[in-house]
């Protein structure tokens, strides 16, 4: 597609700024954050919990205004022409605000109104949606008995009713079960497979590289690292090994070892895991190193108890650009959410 | 709309604003009256209590003390105009609560998404609806009282009495909304709601007129909104219809009915005005 105006993605946004908050509690959410979507891609954010990504979505859907900075859609200005973008988003909340009292018809009847679909075209895209997302058993039954899947279904459903051309969804699988998740990653799937561009914030690596042609790592409110996943993993080199000589090593052990393996060629990046019984990370540039590892472990007599041997996953792309696990980032920051506050910030 | 994007100009020319906008305002109207159907104890309660008002208050001051009231008119039809507007103006103050519960579980938000062609919608809806409520509490309240003996207004006072509610719940209504967006939730909408609507009703004339109130409380009486909808509807009941007669003796002078609803309409639009930019804020 030829749109996208400068900068060739679908949607550009251009040095985000956006602070919650005055004076010394102020929070800074987004802290010059540049992404580049290019059209037809299923496109992950990936972060910890409070790294921005929700920010981020809500800025695009025009929900919120960002303190500086640009948005664009298909060369529509969110700020400046807000009903053109959102006639082109379909948005899935991570909170799932839905009138308990209405059927899932009912509310979609009220989303295509709200989209100014006529009569039958909305009566048609309904059945159609109803079919895709399996919900035939549910959508004449008020929502308030819905499961969190079904509401999430729901959910996706009156984001795709007006066939944007952007799907926008924010942490759309968190808590489901796994027949729902699935149910929504194969539309997800599907979706972009027929020319709809899908923006998705996770916080699951394993979602994001199951899904996600290109993924942008969100941290503090910055984009620290973007690309196709493949190339991200290739370009950090080498296999990642863990090894134990022992089920349970001392330090003393653990440190003779690591300098036996940093004297071998083709080693990089040894690191005694402490947390771990006393286990050892280490790189290897090639598949020969590590024969040659269990060679010089024999000849120093030292067994060995274990050995796992794995390409780059996301989660040491995460590692190499933050210097800290995505796990060890999430468990940072999980005691100093404050659900309240989130809430009113939502709150109109 | 402006835009050098081919796909966005090779769209069709917008369809009418008046079309879009009163689709969108129907349907959010219909989910309110969805949630009404499913939900009615807000209607059974908001009928029941003016009626108990009218049937306990009307018994309690059966007796009431002759010359009290003018011309030989009986507490119970003097109470029923009252009641009447009471029951409006008390529909009409609920009517930002359920904007307050949507802008607090977000669903608000997933009507901001949505490419709304105004967002006065939103606000609109909730006028039709509670408009639509309170005109029907009131009519069940009058059909009730009419039952107990205390007439019903003919011809043009009915005219009149459902122009005066019109403007009442139009001015309440404001109100109403204006403070579901400017209080931070509903317990403190529910409170403020709760402190104004009875002390409203007793320094009003719905009970007993302002010649038998001590003088600082006829001079609330005589300023309160409610008592310029109590009075055209009390002498549209009594059958004297006219608009330039005086239904009100104010210890400030007279007003007449006309008068009345002119500062009904007054208020309703100042209100309206008042909360406007707050919405605009709130709404974009």
């Amino acid at each position: 597609m030829g749109d996208g105006a400068a900068g060739g993605g679908l949607i550009e946004l251009r040095d985000l700024r956006k602070s919650y908050g005055r004076g010394d509690g102020a929070v800074q959410a987004l802290d010059g954050l540049s992404l580049s979507v290019p059209s037809g891609t299923l496109y992950g954010l990936l972060g910890p919990n409070g790294s921005g990504k929700t920010t981020t979505l809500r800025i695009l859907c025009t929900l919120l205004a960002p303190d500086a900075g640009s948005v664009r859609v298909a060369g529509c200005d969110a700020i400046a022409t807000p009903r053109a973008v959102r006639r082109l988003l379909g948005y899935v909340a991570q909170e799932v605000a839905i009138d308990k009292i209405l059927t899932g018809r009912e509310l979609l009847q009220l989303q295509g109104d709200l989209h100014h679909l006529d009569g039958r075209e909305r009566n048609r895209r309904i059945t159609e949606l109803v079919e895709l997302l399996g919900m035939g058993e549910w959508i004449d039954r008020r929502c308030g008995g819905y499961s969190g899947g079904m509401r999430r279904r729901l959910d996706l459903a009156s984001a795709l009713l007006h066939r944007p051309r952007v799907l926008v969804l924010d942490e759309p699988t968190v808590g489901l079960d796994i027949e729902s998740r699935a149910a929504i990653w194969t539309v997800l799937r599907q979706l972009r497979n027929g020319g709809t561009t899908v923006l998705l914030s996770s916080h699951y690596l394993e979602e994001v590289d199951a899904l996600a042609d290109r993924l942008a790592i969100i941290e503090r409110g910055r984009v620290i690292a973007e690309g196709v996943p493949a190339a991200l993993k290739r370009a950090l080199g080498g296999d990642r090994v863990t090894l134990r000589v022992r089920e349970f090593s001392d330090a003393e052990e653990a440190a003779r070892v690591q300098r036996l393996l940093q004297a071998c060629d083709g080693v990089r990046q040894v690191v005694v895991n402490r947390s771990q019984g006393y286990s050892l990370n280490l790189v290897v540039e090639h598949d020969g190193v590590v024969e040659q590892l269990r060679r010089q472990l024999a000849e120093a007599e030292l067994p060995v108890f274990a050995l796992a041997q794995s390409r780059p996953s996301l989660d040491d792309v995460y590692l190499q650009a933050t210097g800290r696990t995505l796990m060890d980032a999430e468990l940072a920051v999980a005691g100093l959410r404050d659900p309240k506050a989130e809430r009113k910030q939502s709150m109109r | 709309m402006t835009s050098a994007n081919p796909s966005l100009e090779a769209q069709p020319a917008e369809p009418s604003a008046l079309a879009e906008i009163s689709q969108e305002t129907l349907a959010l109207t219909k989910r309110l009256f969805v949630q009404l159907q499913r939900r009615p104890s807000t209607l059974v309660a908001g009928v029941l209590q003016p009626l108990i008002w009218l049937v306990l208050f009307g018994a309690l001051f059966a007796k009431a003390p002759e010359g009290l009231l003018p011309e030989g008119m009986s507490y119970g039809r003097f109470l029923g105009a009252g009641v009447i507007v009471f029951t409006a103006f008390s529909g009409a103050l609920n009517a930002g609560l359920p904007v307050m519960f949507d802008r607090e579980f977000g669903f608000l938000n997933r009507l901001l998404v949505a490419p709304l062609r105004s967002r006065s919608s939103i606000v609109l809806a909730s006028v039709l609806f509670i408009t639509v409520m309170s005109l029907v509490q009131s009519l069940a309240i009058m059909a009730t009282a009419a039952l107990l003996g205390y007439g019903w207004p003919g011809g043009g006072g009915l005219v009149l009495v459902l122009v005066t509610l019109l403007l009442l719940v139009f001015a309440v209504t404001a109100l109403s909304l204006g403070l579901a967006f400017a209080l931070p939730g509903h317990i403190e909408l529910i409170a403020v709601i709760f402190v104004a609507n009875l002390p409203l009703l007793f320094a009003s004339t719905a009970l007993a007129p302002i010649s038998f109130m001590p003088t600082w409380l006829g001079w609330l009486a005589a300023l309160n909104p409610l008592t310029f909808a109590i009075e055209p509807i009390r002498a549209a009941y009594a059958g004297q219809f006219s608009l330039s007669a005086v239904v009100l003796d104010a210890p400030y002078g007279q007003l007449t009915a006309a008068s009345c609803l002119g500062v009904l309409a007054a208020l309703a639009v100042g209100l309206f005005l008042l909360i406007r930019p707050l919405l605009d804020r709130k709404l974009t």
